[in-house]
């Protein structure tokens, strides 16, 4: 059966690692006795994947991992169980059921929701200025930047990558895409825009959380959350 | 939410950033400033080794099972935060409370290899407390150390205000009730020292003096306070089943060195090899009953999630119920699929049988210590590893589908002849020629054996404690000699030879058997820059030299001549209940190749049978 955790990344929980976020939760699972179906061979390991590995650094209320079990209990109670094992930073918001041939999360992922605040002692020093040279950049028809890939460096247009952008006193709302087809990180985005405007860059400017992780639904983006059904028991 | 010490800017520009957060699965948070006693705990190495300690975990969950204390922890922070903590001048803070460990009113710190004697300076450095036991204030934490190494604790003995000798689980309490009574009553530093001066097993260093003979031996070691002991009897747990363990060790997010529950079933050893210093401070041999390891194994799994499971002693294979324990282990866990790890077990028919059930045997390897390459050196140091048994263990294991063989010796050692260093080389052979003797269609490939020497180090209270020590050129020959022996074998392709550093092996044996002086030696390197010293990427064995050079130490002293037994030893107030008739009657012993009966097979009268417990009366009954 295979069953899809919704969880939430705060507090200091932000410097732990995409791997080790996996190694927390093979344990947190143990500890909370889910009936993890594992793999075979000689050095069996649990069946789970996550959809979109977060960066050291960010905070997230829209994580998603999914899992096989062999049984399970109703989705209230499971959430109660592995909550009850998680520690401060990391909370299980969801776990719902999956149509058994739903394709894994990761292959699902098409775009996120992040706020980008900014980190004490990098706020602009002037705000209009600031937001002035905001509105010329989002308003170029193409946004033209070198990205580094792998094996060669590429020039790509990353405006179609950005889906929705708006300012919210001074924190920056913004939908891009996400996942293996097409994936914007934000602060590429953003550091686009400080070259753009010809102000300093530095990797610690926003502090960046995802607000939600979508697929593409019959009418556009769904979380991925809504591929599943909670489970009910009597 | 809790505030943390470090920016995010310094937390995202250091290697492992959680390594200095704390907030792990099963850490307990308390209001330091809610309770009467805060106690830091220090394992003076990086996060990952520290964390992975057992005796640690054993501390901090009995200190916090008071709710009159908080224990807190701390570990050495990796170079790349040290150099920026000393840039920015931000004091060392404790992982979960993320407050300064100087304002603690304890830091304890445990101290299991020689080679981390400079971190403790850049723990104390870098909390802002002074390195100096004499120049702290009642602004200064107590700063109080223990751990294997405390068994001769002369050479660190300036930095400590305190140091506690034995295992923890007997005292800690006692010193606690003793602090928070002085602070009720508020008396000064030097007050509370006293008191706990009475206490058993600790031992205050500044209430001590030593003299020395012109040849730079000592004449006489004293007590210069009233309140302090002659000597101090080391402390030990007799019931290991009624004593504190954890039920909820605290799981890193990292990958710690021991990513595991640790099941320790017994502490001490009944072998007693000559040349072994935990085979002896731990007399005498304590088990832990088997439904209490049981009952732990089931809770430590549940409560951490972790994988696996290992078994911890000095010798797995004597532990009377390991069968039981085995099979408990695998029928109980198999289909959760937990590992077992099972270190240190004698290769039998009944080890060989376990290993295949719980490994891979395509994976793994065998692992046999003989130690010495000739019966006759094996018998010096009284390992009782005979070369039929581990022929016949390997002959077992090669038959069941095993290829790899780990070996591992140590060079230097007391009476070692050019004969016993090749012995090692064609021990090797040996055990290639037996795996050739199956018939090749029933072999698994080729035999890979990897033979490795360490250099060996006499410690304090071994029957070693008086050998003279090979200097770095004599070690370097031997292993030449080895290395040269094994390309002149019939299997040498079979054969990898793997030899350890010298320069640090010289420096280890100073730190071991050295004395007052030594302490400015360890000072100056640490000024000098040396940290992290048991890591060899950040070892500088030129600024050692320069510091030994400078404050006209001479390691020859300590390390290349033999002691004469009469010699008043840095350690010998220190009494660990194994007598020093019993270590000179086993260095004479050892001189004469005979062997000593294992505990097991005959008392030997080595002095712990006073304490009245473990292997000592079972044998009685």
């Amino acid at each position: 059966m295979k069953i899809r955790i919704k969880f939430r990344k705060y507090g200091v929980l932000k410097f732990i690692g995409h791997l080790d976020v996996m190694r927390y939760f093979q344990k947190a699972l143990r500890r909370a006795e889910v009936d993890i179906s594992f793999s075979g061979g000689f050095s069996p390991h649990p069946i789970m994947s996550f959809a979109a590995p977060l960066g050291v650094g960010l905070t997230s209320d829209g994580e998603y991992l999914d899992i096989e079990v062999n049984s399970t209990d109703s989705s209230k109670e499971m959430v109660k169980r592995l909550n009850a094992v998680m520690v401060e930073g990391m909370e299980i918001i969801s776990y719902r059921k999956l149509p058994d041939k739903m394709k894994s999360a990761m292959s699902q992922v098409a775009a996120a929701d992040y706020l980008l605040s900014f980190r004490e002692g990098y706020e602009p020093q002037n705000w209009s200025e600031w937001v002035e040279a905001w509105e010329r950049f989002l308003a170029q028809p193409s946004m033209v930047v070198w990205k580094k890939t792998k094996k060669s460096e590429q020039e790509v247009d990353i405006r179609p990558m950005v889906y929705q952008i708006g300012l919210n006193g001074q924190t920056i709302a913004m939908r891009v895409a996400t996942g293996s087809a097409q994936n914007l990180k934000p602060e590429f985005l953003m550091e686009a825009f400080y070259q753009f405007a010809g102000m300093e860059w530095s990797s610690f400017t926003f502090q960046v959380h995802r607000v939600e992780t979508y697929m593409e639904g019959e009418d556009g983006f769904v979380s991925l959350e809504e591929a599943g059904t909670v489970i009910e028991m009597d | 939410m809790r505030k943390l010490a470090l920016s995010d800017e310094i937390l995202l520009t250091i290697e492992k950033p959680a390594r200095y957060i704390g907030n792990e699965v099963n850490a307990v948070m308390k209001d330091k400033n809610a309770v009467d006693v805060s106690f830091v705990m220090c394992f003076p190495d990086v996060y990952e080794i520290g964390m992975s300690h057992l005796g640690i975990q054993i501390l901090y969950d009995m200190f916090n099972r008071r709710e009159d204390v908080y224990c807190d922890r701390v570990y050495s922070p990796w170079t790349d935060l040290d150099k920026i903590m000393r840039e920015k001048d931000i004091p060392l803070f404790a992982v979960e409370s993320q407050e300064p460990v100087k304002s603690f009113d304890f830091l304890g710190i445990t101290i299991q290899y020689e080679m981390c004697y400079t971190n403790i300076l850049q723990i104390l450095d870098l909390s802002k407390i002074p390195l100096l036991s004499k120049d702290r204030t009642e602004e200064d934490p107590f700063v109080i150390g223990g751990g294997p190494c405390t068994y001769n604790p002369e050479p660190i003995a300036d930095f400590f205000d305190l140091f506690y000798i034995g295992e923890g689980e007997t005292q800690y309490y006692a010193l606690i009730d003793l602090y928070k009574e002085h602070k009720k009553s508020g008396g000064c530093r030097k007050e509370f020292l006293e008191k706990a001066a009475e206490l058993p097993g600790i031992y205050v260093p500044s209430f001590y003096e030593t003299e020395y003979n012109e040849d730079g031996t000592i004449r006489r070691f004293y007590k210069t306070n009233p309140h302090a002991k002659d000597t101090i009897v080391k402390e030990l747990v007799m019931d290991m089943t009624d004593t504190y363990y954890p039920e909820k060790p605290v799981v890193p997010y990292i990958k710690a060195t021991q990513d595991r529950v640790v099941l320790e079933i017994q502490r001490g050893c009944i072998r007693g090899c000559r040349f072994c210093q935990a085979g002896m401070i731990y007399r005498p041999v304590r088990e832990r009953k088997l439904e209490m390891l049981k009952e732990r194994a089931r809770t430590m799994l549940k409560n951490t999630g972790h994988e696996e499971i290992s078994l911890s002693s000095l010798s797995s294979s004597d532990y009377s119920e390991l069968k039981e324990l085995v099979t408990f282990l695998i029928d109980e866990f198999k289909d959760q699929k937990i590992n077992i790890s099972l270190p240190s077990l004698r290769i039998d028919a009944f080890s060989l049988d376990v290993m295949s059930k719980v490994q891979d045997i395509r994976k793994s390897s065998l692992t046999f210590a003989p130690e010495a390459g000739s019966q006759r050196l094996r018998d010096v140091i009284n390992k009782g590893l005979t070369e039929e048994v581990i022929l016949n263990g390997a002959g077992m294991a090669f038959e069941g589908g095993w290829n790899r063989v780990k070996l591992y010796f140590m060079l230097g050692l007391p009476t070692e002849t050019e004969e016993d260093i090749k012995g090692i080389a064609e021990l090797s052979d040996k055990i290639a020629r037996r795996y050739y003797e199956i018939p090749k269609d029933q072999r698994n490939g080729k035999v890979q054996i990897v033979a490795s020497s360490s250099f060996f180090v006499p410690k304090p209270f071994t029957p070693f404690q008086w050998a003279k020590m090979c200097t770095k050129e004599e070690f370097l020959d031997r292993a030449r000699i080895v290395n040269h022996a094994c390309r002149e074998q019939l299997n040498h392709k079979s054969i990898k030879y793997n030899w350890h550093e010298a320069d640090v092996t010289v420096l280890e044996g100073v730190l071991a058997r050295g004395d007052r002086r030594i302490a400015p030696v360890i000072l100056k390197a640490y000024e000098k820059g040396c940290l992290y010293d048991a890591w060899s990427e950040t070892f500088h064995n030129d600024l050692w030299m320069e510091a030994f050079e400078e404050c006209s130490v001479d390691i020859a002293f300590y390390n290349n001549r033999e002691r004469d037994v009469d010699e008043i030893l840095p350690w010998d107030f220190i009494d660990t209940g194994v007598t020093k008739e019993f270590l000179k009657r086993e260095w004479k012993n050892a001189k004469e190749e005979k062997v000593t009966p294992n505990c097991r097979q005959r008392c030997s009268g080595c002095g712990v049978m006073r304490f009245e417990g473990g292997i000592c009366i079972e044998n009685k009954n």
